[in-house]
């Protein structure tokens, strides 16, 4: 089999819960971890005679992540039921978008371990809203939350475009963050708010012969290590399935797998594509959703720079490491405070440093962004500059930092405060660096011996001096005094 | 004590010359007499209706401004939500639900100070023309005990010429307020699809249904049109007052319409029986010296009016109904081992054969592979039918037809044959798929005494009008002061 050699097909369907306060269409609050059945109404429990309202904030989340995954935006849509029976669904319908979803025809342009980009198409992505939840307790039943139900959802489908599990992982993490900047979702994976469902398959080429193995669709995955993971596992079994049995991609062959997380493979749920007829037909309660010039300029208009353009820029304008800029266009939060220090002055790397060597630690010690902190944009930038121009070192201004968070006072009061302002006097050192040398004659031999000890007695001797002074000695200076007196 | 008008009633009320709970009272032993026979009521609210009476009494008693109904007891169909008793529908599958909230007109009822004594059979689901489709109990015609009152709301129709409320409501989606008043002998007015707010109505065809008054006079029926139409945030079919005020129905009734134009449809005569079409002639002769002049107009698509609703109607039912599965509310069968038997067995149970019938003509209608045949076909005669009434409405100002193509048939007589049944709905069912009003007045008696309905069509939103031009007839005629003898 070693002829054998193999492409992997990956598409992605992938549900995002906007973060709007209250349902797709009733004004129930959309809430996390409530009491069980206690956030409903009787319009999302679905009671005889009620009717749905369509929620505006939802659609216009929904048009900015269309907007954003560069997709052609609907000028007139509507909302169909599609009809299923499952104890989460009170309706035995879930109002959804079929033939005219709100978005289509885009692409998201996602990073690739090489640091090259690669553009993934987007096929479409529409509103619905969520059912609720099966809860299977002990014993011979089964209980409803309906909490969830109603809740408004993305559903964001791509093109088999990915070639690799890190592909995918890199469009979900990609996608979490572009859904975050744009404030369209909280995107936390533990509450379920991405949900993912791989299709997986491989075009196998052995003998000069291509073989397509069953396309293999794996449910609800909710997290970004399940899905890579899960991709991983079905290429290897596909492989497996393929030297075994040899069956390949027929019309109506599509299985349905599930994800173990225990003992980390799919399983299979079912093994031939159901003729699902879900009698889509346009919702008779809603009127369709005319989205006019006006509205979707007013939309436009909250788009935000995009994290993998930020980051470009980050590594660009300023030359910081790639990684670095990715660190810090994470969130939006992160890269905006980053930004707006620099424009107060601060210099991009040594700013960069002290939010991602300081900064982030502590805020998240505090369990918050940057920006709730506590200082101001204009006091890092100023603290930034007091390390540029020696008044501070760098270890100084970290803990600087610190206190800054602690009291809320300005980096120049605490370095005083704290006796952090560095000692640059040549003639104060002088004389220590005399004390220290004439204390440690053994590292002095050493470095004058030049020998393979020599690089590390210097390191040792600075140490000393910086030592004595408490760390305010400015390392730059005592440096220049060693190799003046040691040659 | 004679039974009055509702506007006469509720203006003795009003001015202290007799009591709501006099009135109440009234109602309530008519009921106890009679309703055993007629069979008009699901449930009687006795307590509830007579405090409700005393407290109405006494704001009048201490001068306190009191609301438009003053007190006057009135019916509601029992598929308009209440949060006081049951709502059932007529069906066994809801024979105990008890509805969380109140449909939006029995709000606007109750704040018109409107004194709800009961809830009023009909056909299960509204599915049916005869209310022999009942799931709980029998209605009988008050002029004919062996005779069918009309369907679906054919207790409101029976309560109302019985003399067991001043004034019902009733719900239209093929003519389900029209037939059963024609066959009565009372009033009852469909409004433009839109006018009145659907929330709270139990949905049976969403896109068609309309709730309207059933009362003994024409100026009733403005009176409580008044109450009820309006626009309602919580449907959003429900029409822009700024795109369609509402009038004050009241205010201009008795002016006639002047340089009136009937459009006439002769052809449609020849499937109507002969004394209806007699009543008719006669009824057009009671309008000419007015000063209205006939025009012939043509409905080319009429004979597809039946077959476009049967499909609309049932695949939206289909979808509607899908809700009563057992699981949440409702009937749960005692013999489900798992959850696909509790949606089957429930189903099975307790809805009964035309309900069945028309779900599963509904599911036909919407299944892959037939949507386009049926679902999209029906709803491309929709369009013909409403088109050919607007440019039928360029030429004249409402159309005059019959309502029912016979008086009120026996019991039994087409419970056999569900064909016969629907093309009862011939004339009836246009107005429902083009969304425009429709107004059933009493314009005499047949052979066997049994009362004939005319039917009279306007363009959309103008129920001002039409109620106008059914009034200038109702000046001219005593039809409608004619009463059952129920002892």
């Amino acid at each position: 089999m070693s002829d054998l050699q193999y492409k992997v097909v990956v598409g992605l369907e992938i549900h995002v819960q906007l973060c709007t306060k209250s349902k797709m269409f009733c004004g129930c609050a959309v809430e996390f971890g409530a009491e069980p059945n206690s956030r409903v109404c009787p319009v999302c429990l679905g009671m005889p005679g009620v009717l749905p309202v369509m929620n505006r904030l939802a659609v216009e989340y929904a048009i900015l992540a269309g907007l954003a995954l560069n997709c052609r935006i609907a000028r007139r849509t509507k909302w169909d039921r599609k009809s299923y029976y499952y104890p989460d669904l009170p309706k035995n319908y879930q109002i959804s978008q079929y033939d005219l979803p709100l978005s289509a025809e885009g692409y998201i342009e996602i990073p690739l371990d090489d640091g090259r980009t690669k553009k993934i198409r987007i096929t479409r992505a529409h509103l619905e809203e969520d059912a609720g939840k099966n809860l299977h307790a002990e014993g011979n039943y089964s209980q409803v939350d309906l909490n969830r139900t109603g809740t408004p959802l993305l559903e964001i489908v791509t093109e088999p475009d990915m070639s690799s599990a890190a592909e995918v992982r890199a469009l979900a993490v990609e996608l979490q963050r572009i859904v975050r900047y744009l404030g369209v979702s909280e995107a936390d994976m533990q509450k379920g708010h991405m949900r993912f469902e791989p299709n997986v398959n491989l075009i196998i080429t052995r003998g000069g012969r291509q073989y397509k193995t069953p396309i293999v669709e794996v449910k609800n995955l909710n997290s970004f290590r399940s899905l890579e993971r899960s991709v991983e596992y079905e290429i290897g079994r596909q492989i497996d399935e393929f030297l075994e049995t040899g069956r390949t991609l027929e019309i109506g062959n599509k299985s349905t797998r599930g994800w173990d997380d225990v003992r980390e493979i799919t399983v299979l749920q079912r093994e031939k594509e159901e003729a699902h007829d879900y009698r889509y037909f346009p919702d008779p309660d809603l009127v369709p959703v005319e989205v006019d010039e006006a509205w979707l300029a007013e939309i436009q208009s909250r788009l935000c720079e995009l994290p993998l353009a930020r980051q470009r820029r980050f590594a660009e304008e300023y030359g910081l490491s790639a990684y670095d800029a990715g660190v810090l266009t994470a969130e939006r939060e992160t890269a905006d405070f980053f930004d707006q220090a620099v424009r107060a002055g601060g210099e991009p790397k040594r700013v960069c440093n002290l939010l991602t060597q300081v900064g982030m630690k502590l805020a998240n010690e505090k369990g918050g962004g940057i920006a709730r902190l506590g200082p101001s944009t204009q006091a890092v930038a100023e603290l930034a500059k007091m390390i540029d121009d020696g008044t501070v070192n760098a270890t100084a201004a970290g803990t600087i930092f610190a206190e800054m968070v602690a009291t809320g006072k300005n980096p120049a009061a605490l370095a005083d405060e704290l006796n952090l302002v560095q000692k640059s006097d040549a003639g104060e050192l002088e004389a220590m660096v005399d004390e220290v040398l004439a204390a440690n004659a053994e590292a002095v031999a050493d470095v004058r011996s030049g020998g393979k000890k020599a690089g590390k007695a210097r390191g040792f001797l600075l140490g000393q001096v910086m030592q004595r002074t408490k760390g305010q000695a400015n390392p730059k200076v005592v440096s220049e005094i060693l190799g003046k007196k040691l040659g | 004590m004679e039974v009055l008008s509702l506007r006469a009633l509720r203006d003795n009320i009003a001015a202290g010359r007799t009591t709501s709970v006099e009135a109440v009272r009234m109602v309530l032993e008519r009921i106890g007499r009679i309703d055993t026979m007629v069979g008009a009521y699901i449930s009687v609210f006795e307590e509830q209706a007579l405090a409700r009476a005393a407290e109405i009494d006494g704001r009048i008693a201490a001068g306190l401004p009191v609301g438009a109904l003053a007190g006057a007891p009135v019916a509601v169909k029992d598929n308009m939500c209440t949060a006081f008793g049951a709502t059932t529908c007529a069906s066994r599958i809801l024979k105990n639900f008890q509805a969380p909230y109140d449909a939006t007109v029995v709000g606007r009822l109750s704040a018109a100070d409107a004194v709800i004594v009961g809830k009023t059979n009909m056909d299960e689901f509204a599915m049916g023309s005869s209310t022999e489709n009942s799931g709980l109990r029998r209605t009988v015609n008050p002029w004919d005990t062996g005779r069918v009152p009309g369907g679906s709301s054919g207790g409101s129709a029976a309560a109302v010429a019985a003399g067991l409320c001043a004034a019902a409501l009733g719900s239209d989606t093929g003519g389900s307020i029209r037939q059963p008043a024609a066959f009565c002998g009372v009033v009852g007015l469909k409004p433009t699809y839109g006018r009145v707010s659907r929330y709270g109505l139990v949905a049976y065809g969403s896109s068609l249904d309309q709730i309207g008054p059933l009362t003994r006079t024409v100026e009733d029926a403005a009176l409580l049109m008044n109450v009820i139409a309006g626009h309602d945030p919580s449907d959003s079919t429900s029409v822009c007052e700024s795109m369609a005020p509402v009038s004050d129905y009241l205010a201009d009734l008795d002016r006639p319409v002047e340089g009136l134009r009937i459009g006439v449809v002769s052809s449609l005569n020849a499937g109507a029986d002969p004394a209806v079409v007699k009543a008719l002639d006669e009824a057009l002769a009671v309008y000419r010296p007015l000063g209205a002049e006939l025009i012939e107009v043509e409905l080319p698509h009429f004979d597809y009016a039946i077959a476009a609703y049967y499909v609309i109607a049932t695949a939206e039912a289909s979808s509607n109904l899908a809700r009563y599965d057992g699981v949440h509310y409702g009937h749960r069968s005692k013999q489900a081992e798992d959850y696909v038997a509790v949606y089957s067995k429930s189903r099975a149970e307790a809805l009964g054969q035309e309900v069945k019938r028309r779900i599963m003509l509904g599911t036909y209608a919407l299944s892959s592979g037939y949507y386009d045949a049926y679902y999209l076909k029906a709803l491309k005669v929709r369009n013909l039918i409403r088109t050919d009434l607007v440019s039928a409405f360029e030429r004249c100002d409402c159309i005059i037809m019959p309502v029912a193509p016979t008086t009120a048939f026996n019991i039994g007589e087409k419970t056999d044959d569900p064909l016969q049944m629907y093309l009862s709905d011939i004339y009836t069912i246009s107005a429902n798929l083009a969304g425009i009003p429709g107004i059933s007045i009493p314009c005499g008696f047949d052979g066997r005494g049994m009362p004939i309905g005319m039917q009279i069509l306007s363009p959309a939103f103008s129920e001002d009008r039409l109620l106008r031009i059914a009034r200038m007839y109702e000046r001219q005629t005593q039809w409608h002061q004619r009463r059952p003898d129920m002892g």
